[in-house]
Parts: C-alpha cells; structure tokens; sequence
C-alpha cells in the first residue's frame, strides 16, 4: 500500500510539473518554473501565476474530487458501474450554468457561471435527499439520482431548443464538453471550500464502506450508521461533483475508470480505494490537460471530449478483461 | 446473566403478524436451534431481536446503541454477500470492524481472533484466495469464520449450514457447540431437524410467528409438535451413537 500511495503521489508531482510547464506561449520549462517562483518582472510570470497555476491546481482538485466520489460511489452501492454523475448532481449543476449562459447573467460577472451552477448542485441534493429520504435502501438512491438526472437533462435540452441567440447555443455546447481553459485563480477559491468539505465527508466513510463489503444488514449489525453514512456520502459527493462541474464543465469517466483500475491494485479494499482513487483521478485529469494543450495546441480541444475518447475504449477493455476472468 | 431477552416482539406487515408475541430469555452456554417451516417468520424474528427490523415489544439488543450491540451480538444474515473480489483474511477481518476505533490499525489482539476464527472453520490455506471466487459453501463458511471473528458473546446465524457438505454441516454445528460450551451462546436458524437435534441444547419451533415450543430437542420434536407444526411424521429415537431424527412422510 505504501509503495502504491508514493508511486501516485509521485506520478501527481510529475505531471503537475508537466502541466505548468506545457502550454500556448513556448517557454523553457526551468524558466517558466523559476518565473512560477521569483517575480522576474516579465509576462512569464503572470502567465505562471494567474493562468497556469490556477489550471493545474483545479485539474488536481476535481480530478482528486471526481475519483473521490467516484470511489465512494461505487464502494456504497456494492457496484463497479457507478459513477458520481450517477446521483444527478453533475446533470444538476450543468442545467445551472446553462441556464447562466442563455440569461446572460454568466456575462455580469465573472463567477456568476460556476456560482449559478453550484446553486443547482444544492437544489438537487435537496430534491435528492427528499426523494430517497431518510431511511430506505441504496436502491432508492439510484432511481432518485436517475430521475434528476432525467429532469436536468430535459430542462438542458429544453433551453438550448428555445434559445433564440446561436450564439448563447453554442456557448452552452462548448461549455458542456468540460474544460479547464482560462481558469484563474477565482474559481480555485470558489471550488475549493466545498471540495474540502466534500473530501473530508468522503474520507470518513471508508470504515463504513469496508463494512458494506457484506451487505447492509451485515453492516448495520457491525454498528454502522447506515443512515449517517449516506447522508455523508451523498452531501459529499453532491459538494465535490458540484464544485467540479461548476468550474470545469461535465467532465465523463473519471471517477467510472479510475476507480476500476485501481481496484486491483489495493487489494479491492474500499477504504483503500478511497485515497488511491484520488490520487489516481488527479493523475489523470492533470494528464489529459496536457494532451489537450499538446495534442491540438491551436483548436481549443475540450478535456471533457479528450476525456471520453480515452476514456471509453478503455472501458472497454477493462470489461473485456473481466468478461474473460468470469468466463 | 442473559445475552438477550426479548418479550412480546411481534412485527406485522400488511396488517397480517409475521412474528407474533414471541418472548424468550438467551443464557450463556446456549446453542439455540431457531426452527419452523418456510415463512414461520424465523428470519424476521432474528432481524426484530437485532433491532434491524422494527418491531414492538422489548429486545434487549435492539435498544443497545449499534457500536455496544456490534460488541455484544455477530449476525450472519442468510444472504452470502461479498460485494467486492477482496483476500479471505480481509474478509473475515471486517469482523474486527465494531473492535476498532476509527482509523486505528489492528492490533495484536485483533489478529488473534481472526486467526482462531480461521483455524476454527479450518480455512487456513484459503487466506489468501479471493473470497469471490470461492464455491457457495466455502463462502458460506468463509462468512462463519467473519462472524466468529468478531468475538462476541452471542453468536446469530440465519441458516448458515444452507448448501453446505455433510462433514462441514456436521463440523459448524459442532463449532456452534464449541462455542456454546466455552460458556457463549449462539441462536441458528436451520431446516435440517436432524442436526437441530444433535448438536442444539434448546430449539425454538415457530409456527406462523407464533413460539409453538421451546426447550430442549426431545420435548420440542415430539411427534404431535412435528405433525402439527411441519405436517409430516418422524423417526425419533436416543440411539448408542446420540439422538436420531429422520422426517418420514408428509400427513397435511
């Protein structure tokens, strides 16, 4: 487990490194570290600090945010096909910033956007919450979750049908496909606090998630609030998609892959798997922007598209690899 | 000293009483056969003494605070899950989970008892497979060994002989024997009468919710209990090698 845990903590570094060293305006690499460190005065600086700083740190946090709830997500409902977008939150928040796009509100000021977006994410886990109620069993979440997710993505389309203004439309397209372009340091402090709320809340459930491992009733006769438990799993996990998706867009298959591919290597323990899909989602989205700015470096290439084109064969090739271990 | 008492514990559901006015007193050293046909409402009285059914009347368990009750009951429901393709060691250690506080590591103490609860289901060269991937019955005793790894003084299992070998029924049930022996107790639900008579030292007999008998295995099979509650005649007799109950023909 150590080796596991210092391995992606290292590889995080490393790419970290690799975010703020890749990007439009061709600088040496050590001169654009030293600019991040020492004010030399020049654009290099501004640069580093306000732009590409900012961008690295949100692909840590909501890649860390995205594999977090993924992980836990998954561990709670016994099932390697969740994913955080699974409750609604995701579909919630994104009806946010598109009805903040068609208004013209995301115009007025510059977190109007991701501010509108993280008041959807509060209203669905609300609806959530009120839906599946206090008791009940796991299976209730998921039709809750689905329902939302159907209502948000009906109002989304919704909008963009009546929208009068192509340009508006094609806004809310592009804004959907998930990117961390032009992010400052605004939207760290806006995501951040609810990011840490939501890590803490999800960190604390791992005990609980071992427990589960046998069924709920096994579980709850081991003294586990099961009540408690899901109330933090799904505040947690609506306050980390939430954050996520306000400031980056729907950004698909992080917390559905990474979860999966880690799991294997720490021994399917869910506690475990907490930490280790954390790391592995920051690893990841932190790689991802990269490409993006490598790959196409003149085509404003979306993460969320990069995302899912590597993505879902990958899927696929896990659920091959599963077919034949079961067969 | 008792390890659970309950009194009047009756569970309704649809206005129709699954478990109807049912009162009895767990001692130490008791291997309770909890027995009955489909639908008795075996599994309901379990999970109502438990406090993981609501239910009215008393159960000393289910009014205990679920950290004190995980320390003074294991319970093996009757549906084997294993979510997750984790090690047997790690499985059966999830057993240690009520012992542990929040995030400490386990202890010396700990290890101890997952491994005497391995050695007592003779798992020993299954530590380290993948609990998944075991057959029905080797999970079935898999999940035993994680009950038994929690060391409490009461043990409930909700028919864990189900689907398992004749040398590894008689085996648990001598283990539960054991156990009770060492001065705990243990209350299982079973179908299998025979060994309910052989190895339990009291037998609960549930009739459509209601306690139609309770005491030691010779009183409770009596022919008419057997005919009346079951519907079928029944070989019983004190034989040179214990007590043997064979069901014969169904009467109903």
């Amino acid at each position: 487990m150590m080796r596991l845990a210092l391995g992606l903590s290292a590889l995080v570094a490393v790419l970290f490194i690799g975010s703020l060293i890749s990007g439009y305006s061709h600088v040496p690499p050590w001169k654009a570290l030293a600019a991040l460190f020492a004010d030399d005065g020049t654009p290099v600086t501004i640069v580093m600090r306000e732009i590409r700083l900012p961008r690295a740190l949100l692909a840590v946090m909501v890649g860390a945010s995205l594999g977090l709830s993924g992980a836990a997500l998954q561990g709670y409902l016994r099932n390697p096909l969740a994913e955080p977008g699974l409750i609604g939150v995701s579909g919630a928040a994104a009806l946010g910033a598109v009805l903040a796009i068609q208004t013209g509100l995301s115009l007025s000021f510059a977190l109007a956007l991701p501010l509108t977006a993280l008041g959807m994410a509060v209203l669905a886990v609300l609806l959530i919450l009120a839906l599946a109620g206090p008791r009940g069993a796991s299976i209730t979440l998921i039709l809750a979750g689905i329902a939302i997710s159907a209502l948000a993505s009906a109002l989304t389309s919704l909008v963009l049908n009546l929208s009068p203004n192509p340009f508006a439309a094609a806004d809310i397209v592009f804004w959907m496909m998930g990117s961390l372009a032009d992010r400052s340091f605004a939207h760290v402090w806006l995501a951040m606090p609810f990011m840490a709320i939501g890590w803490a809340l999800l960190a604390s459930v791992g005990r609980g998630l071992n427990a589960l491992t046998l069924g709920e009733d096994a579980a709850q006769a081991m003294g586990i609030n099961l009540r408690a438990l899901r109330l933090r799993l799904i505040l947690g996990t609506a306050a980390c998609v939430g954050a996520a998706t306000a400031v980056a867009g729907a950004i698909g298959f992080v917390g559905l892959v990474v979860p999966h591919l880690l799991r294997p290597m720490v021994g399917a323990r869910p506690s475990t798997l907490l930490w280790a899909s954390a790391l592995g989602g920051a690893a990841m989205v932190l790689a991802a922007d990269i490409a993006v700015r490598e790959l196409l470096p003149d085509r404003d290439l979306k993460l969320g598209v990069l995302m899912a084109l590597v993505g879902a064969p990958l899927f696929l090739h896990l659920i091959y690899k599963t077919r034949k271990e079961l067969a | 000293m008792t390890f659970a008492a309950f009194s009047d514990l009756t569970v309704t559901r649809g206005g129709c009483p699954v478990v109807d006015h049912v009162t009895a007193r767990i001692q130490p050293g008791e291997c309770i056969g909890l027995i009955g046909p489909n639908g008795a409402g075996k599994t309901t009285l379990m999970r109502a003494v438990l406090g993981l059914q609501p239910a009215q009347g008393h159960s000393s368990l289910a009014r205990l605070p679920g950290p004190d009750r995980a320390r003074a009951v294991a319970w093996m429901p009757q549906s084997r899950e294993i979510a997750w393709p984790v090690t047997v060691e790690t499985l059966i250690a999830l057993g240690r989970i009520p012992h542990l506080p929040r995030g400490a590591r386990p202890q010396p103490a700990d290890q101890a008892a997952i491994d005497a609860a391995i050695a007592r289901m003779g798992l020993d060269s299954y530590r380290h497979r993948t609990a998944t991937q075991l057959s029905g019955g080797e999970q079935a005793r898999v999940l035993i060994a994680r009950a038994l790894a929690q060391d409490t003084p009461l043990l409930m299992a909700d028919e864990p002989i189900a689907g398992l070998d004749p040398a590894n029924q008689i085996a648990t049930m001598q283990v539960f024997a054991d156990l009770a022996a060492e001065g705990r107790s243990v209350i299982v639900s079973l179908h299998d009468l025979g060994l309910a008579a052989r190895h339990c030292t009291r037998l609960l007999l549930l009739d459509r919710g209601r306690l139609a008998a309770d005491g030691p295995p010779d009183s409770v099979l009596s022919a008419d209990n057997v005919k009346r509650v079951f519907g079928v005649s029944a070989f019983y007799e004190q034989t040179a090698q214990g007590p043997v109950f064979q069901p014969m023909q169904v009467t109903r």
